[in-house]
């Protein structure tokens, strides 16, 4: 467990997809079954235990500790699993957390606190590690390293305590009664170091979060052998911690886990965006086009599982299992196969605004009343498998023609087939492009936000092949704002103030005002990332903490050309209005701030969005 | 009689003061005479007319602020007493950074040990902590809260080594306090069998070499030239902290940025450093070594400088010994006052 944990530390801090990835390989390579299977379930979210509640540790740490002295360290620490990991007293050992009786004069105190606190407080936690190692490989029986056992028996009473592995914990996690669960805590917090006891409080109360994406967990167990990520997800599903025949496979000394899943998630594909001059190398008569719609890419599976029973699954982009959000299109899965589309909200036929759909993201109950309120609706492009049938490598043009047939026969108005584009020259579809409405969108037009170009005869790939699908995205919005704030960035520009906040006019109680309305930290180049970062530093006016704000006004001030997606209202922000993927499009030096956009602006863009139906209200638009 | 510990030592706005003796220790602004404790600049500054110090101390400060740091100084051998004024002094190890002491005063049968900043971890480059029986016993609460318990440092190193081995197309870039941290995790990955260069930042160099000629060990240390540094993939490089986050450290081949402090013990402090590998390696008592530290003294009154002072009051308190906070202005946490004169944007505008 102290491995994993210092690990999971490491993880925790790494701000690099790469580097993750390596110490990823790194730990599964060095680590052996079935430890290394319990920390990829630990990581994937597939442990499966009864959690402890934040009080229970609580509860036990405040046992132990003097309530003063952990109200001042939970204070200075900011976060409870960290802090009862840093404050837990070791047995045994009198670091002055309760106070002991056996204070004498000087004479005695000398003598005897010299021995125990040594003993107890600086060799256990680096003995602890041999022993750490050892039972995680070993059986439990062979508990305790010959030079760790020998070094703490010297002047103590008590045996040195067994480090559990993560295997013990998760094992006995998932049996434990609920009375005996607080002994079982207090045991291992015992033996566990610092960074120990910290993961163990995070995993049992299910905050485990060291910003590794259950994908790349499996892409760098994939990474162990020669196989392609694409091939772990599609089993994943029928696989269970500890994993054991994953690994197996992986390495090449066992075969191929079924896939037990009778409605696996299977890796989408992705399109990449148009460029200017890719129209000169792409012919139009190969390709076909349809809208792109400005929702969320889910992929819809159903199946029978060996009894029989009807097993249907919604997973987003990424494979997660996102069934539980959607039963109202769950339930409209009457279907074997796999189809790709688009997740929507439509009311009374129409399709509404990315605002709309994020209304019913945002919930976290699904209760019948917001099911009723935003109904779920699938707009479906592509079909992965029908049946037993995989179509993948079918073109695409024969699969279009199998998932119109299905959504024929499904005939139910929840999911619907996306149309597609009709069009001769690349000048037809940019006209299409411009105006959906001009070419049979209708009042969906909104909702658009471009095209898809894709190859009649590219067949389903995962991930992002070259060369098959495109995007071809309609322009940004661009407002001219005027640079307010300048924020340091992240990993590799943390040196950088590469965040900025800008703002647009406005009239206030004092005259024009600038209000902030957004803030980008992408868009431009390293070389005008130099550039903005001196700007920031030359002209700060005040800083609070990573944060500069510099000059601005009617006659001074940086102008910023903004690209964003969209606009929605927001009670977050002063200017009431809160932007969809702002970036900084240019920077205008030559700009006089006082002719930077002002808020009526962006007023506008929002108005044309909000053109939605309202069910539960009296209509109006 | 005996004289009241007041009597010996009180509060002046230059630092603590000994009317017996007429000197100051560790004083924060220009005295007749100071008695210095150890190198850090927060404790040892210029300006003084008279210092003493041990003679590591005297070099340090001379290295720092040249030769003419102070009017005169004179030399205090560890371990010997002498008399200043009606005052009974005397130098004892401190175990913090090299020439690091404890001052010892003794008058009218009441003994009050300053301790200074002190640790009681292994470092192989300093003398270790001495235990100094006492009536009353000053001491730091740089982490002075039961949160703060420092690793074993050969831990912390083997966790640097392990993270150049695993990305060995990178620089490891390590922010350390120029006097004493550097030095001390140079000493430790050499004695984990680190044998390759050790790059070192231009402001680690004087006090280096020094360490050096005081027969420390530190292997060969280059200075990194600024044209270089794209070709240090695969090494380790000291900076001073601030360094860490300037544009300095980004010319390196994809830095992992390192942080050597207690500090690193809590995360949130890592992370707002923007730090990627913390090093818990301190130069400062933990607190486990704090509330050992002032049993084993067996002082019946504790007198706490700067740092966490509430946390270690309360505690002496809960203990039946008699404690009181000093608040003590103008002393940094474990070298951040040795940070001021590096300004933010020194690397930066850059």
């Amino acid at each position: 467990m102290n491995r994993f944990a210092a690990f999971l530390d490491r993880l925790g801090y790494e701000p690099r997809r790469n580097a993750k990835l390596r110490l990823l390989t790194d730990y599964f390579s060095r680590t052996p079954d079935p430890e290394r299977g319990y920390a990829l379930a630990a990581m994937t979210g597939a442990l499966m235990f009864k959690e402890a509640k934040p009080g229970l540790i609580r509860g036990l740490v405040e046992e132990r500790t003097d309530p003063v002295l952990f109200r001042m360290s939970y204070h200075y620490v900011g976060d409870l699993a960290e802090t009862v990991a840093l404050i837990w007293p070791a047995p045994g050992h009198e670091a002055g957390l309760i106070p002991s009786p056996l204070r004498g004069g000087a004479g005695v105190g000398v003598g005897k606190s010299e021995r125990i606190p040594k003993l107890a407080e600086n060799e256990a936690p680096t003995s602890a590690s041999p022993v750490d190692a050892s039972s995680g490989r070993t059986t439990p029986t062979s508990t305790s390293s010959p030079q760790g056992g020998g070094e703490i028996g010297i002047g103590h009473n008590n045996p040195p305590p067994h480090v559990p592995s993560l295997t013990e914990v998760v094992e006995a996690l998932a049996t434990v009664s609920k009375s005996d669960l607080p002994g079982r805590i207090a045991g291992w917090m015992d033996a566990l170091d610092e960074t120990g006891r910290w993961a163990l409080i995070k995993l049992i109360t299910r905050e485990l979060r060291v910003g590794v994406s259950a994908r790349l967990a499996k892409t760098a167990v994939a990474q162990l052998g020669g196989v392609e990520p694409d091939e772990i997800e599609l089993l994943w599903h029928g696989l269970e911690p500890p994993y054991e025949d994953l690994f197996a496979w992986v390495e090449g000394r066992g075969e191929k886990p079924e896939s037990g899943n009778p409605a696996p998630f299977r890796p989408p594909m992705l399109s990449h965006p148009l460029e200017e001059e890719d129209f000169e190398k792409l012919d139009a008569a190969d390709f076909l086009a349809e809208w792109k719609w400005d929702g969320i890419r889910l992929q819809a599976v159903a199946g029978h599982a060996g009894d029989g029973r009807p097993v249907r699954r919604i997973y987003s982009r990424t494979g997660e299992d996102v069934s539980r959000a959607f039963p109202d299109l769950v339930e409209a899965l009457a279907f074997e196969g796999a189809m790709d589309g688009e997740l929507l909200i439509v009311r009374e036929g129409r399709v509404q605004s990315f605002n709309v759909l994020q209304q019913r993201l945002n919930r976290k109950a699904v209760t019948p009343k917001l099911v009723a309120e935003f109904p779920a609706h699938l707009r479906v492009y592509d079909i992965l498998a029908e049946g037993e049938e995989d179509l993948r490598d079918l073109s695409f043009a024969e699969r279009r023609k199998r998932l119109e047939a299905l959504v024929a026969r499904l005939d139910d108005p929840r999911i619907d087939l996306s149309p597609m584009v009709p069009f001769a020259t690349w000048e037809d579809l940019a006209a299409a492009r411009s105006d959906p409405a001009s070419v049979g969108a209708g009042p969906d037009a909104d909702a658009i936000e471009g095209c898809m170009i894709k190859r009649a005869n590219s067949p389903y790939l995962p991930g992002r092949p070259k060369g098959y699908w495109y995007k071809w995205k309609r322009d940004p919005y661009l407002v001219d704002a005027v640079m307010m704030y300048g924020q340091r960035g992240h990993g590799k520009r943390s040196s950088f103030y590469s965040d900025y906040t800008f703002g647009v006019w406005r009239d206030g109680p004092g005259g024009e005002e600038l209000v902030p309305v957004g803030k980008a930290y992408h868009g431009f180049t390293d070389e005008e990332l130099v550039k903005l970062d001196r700007y920031v530093r030359n002209h700060t006016v005040n800083r609070f903490g990573p944060v500069r704000e510099v000059e601005y006004g009617r006659d001074r001030g940086l102008v910023l050309e903004v690209a964003f997606e969209g606009l929605q209202r927001s009670t977050r922000h002063k200017s009431g209005v809160a932007m969809r993927f702002p970036r900084i499009n240019r920077i205008r030096w030559d700009k006089p701030a006082a002719e930077a956009d002002r808020i009526e602006t962006l007023e506008k863009i929002l108005e044309r969005g909000e053109k939605e139906i309202h069910p539960l209200q009296d209509q109006e638009t | 009689m005996a004289l009241r510990s007041t009597d010996i030592l009180t509060q002046t706005p230059q630092g603590l003061y000994c009317p017996l003796g007429d000197f100051h220790i560790d004083p924060v602004r220009p005295v007749e005479r100071a008695l210095i404790t150890h190198g850090h600049s927060d404790h040892a500054r210029a300006g003084h007319r008279h210092v003493m110090a041990t003679r590591e101390t005297l070099r340090i400060m001379g290295v720092r602020y040249g030769e003419d740091f102070a009017g005169t100084t004179q030399e205090a051998v560890l371990g010997e007493g002498l008399r200043i004024g009606d005052a009974g002094v005397r130098f004892t190890p401190a175990g913090h950074v090299l020439g690091s002491a404890q001052i010892v005063i003794e008058a009218g049968g009441t003994r009050i040990a300053v301790s200074g900043d002190y640790k009681r971890a292994e470092d192989p480059t300093c003398m270790p902590y001495e235990v100094v029986p006492c009536d009353v016993f000053i001491t730091e609460a740089t982490f002075g809260l039961p949160v703060f318990r420092h690793p074993d440092t050969r831990a912390e190193v083997r966790k640097l080594l392990d993270s150049v081995a695993l990305f060995p197309e990178r620089a490891h870039i390590v922010g350390a306090y120029a006097l004493g941290k550097a030095q001390r995790v140079m000493a430790l990955l050499r004695e984990e069998g680190y044998d390759r260069p050790i790059h070192l930042h231009g402001a680690m160099e004087r006090l280096t070499e020094f360490y050096k000629s005081e027969g420390i060990p530190l292997g060969e240390t280059p200075k990194v030239v600024a044209s270089e540094r794209s070709k240090l993939a695969g090494t380790i490089v000291i900076c001073p902290p601030s360094s860490i986050q300037d544009l300095w450290s980004r010319r390196f081949p994809d830095p992992v940025t390192c942080f050597a402090s207690g500090w690193m013990r809590v995360r949130a402090r890592a992370r707002q450093k923007g730090v990627e590998l913390p090093l818990v390696i301190s130069d400062h008592s933990d607190w486990d070594d704090l509330c050992r530290t002032i049993r084993e003294t067996g002082a019946g009154e504790v007198w706490v400088t700067h740092g966490q002072e509430d946390a270690l009051v309360h505690w002496c308190e809960t203990r039946g010994i008699k404690a009181r906070p000093l608040h003590m202005l103008g002393y940094g946490d474990e070298g951040e006052a040795e940070e001021a004169p590096a300004s933010e944007d020194a690397g930066g505008a850059a």
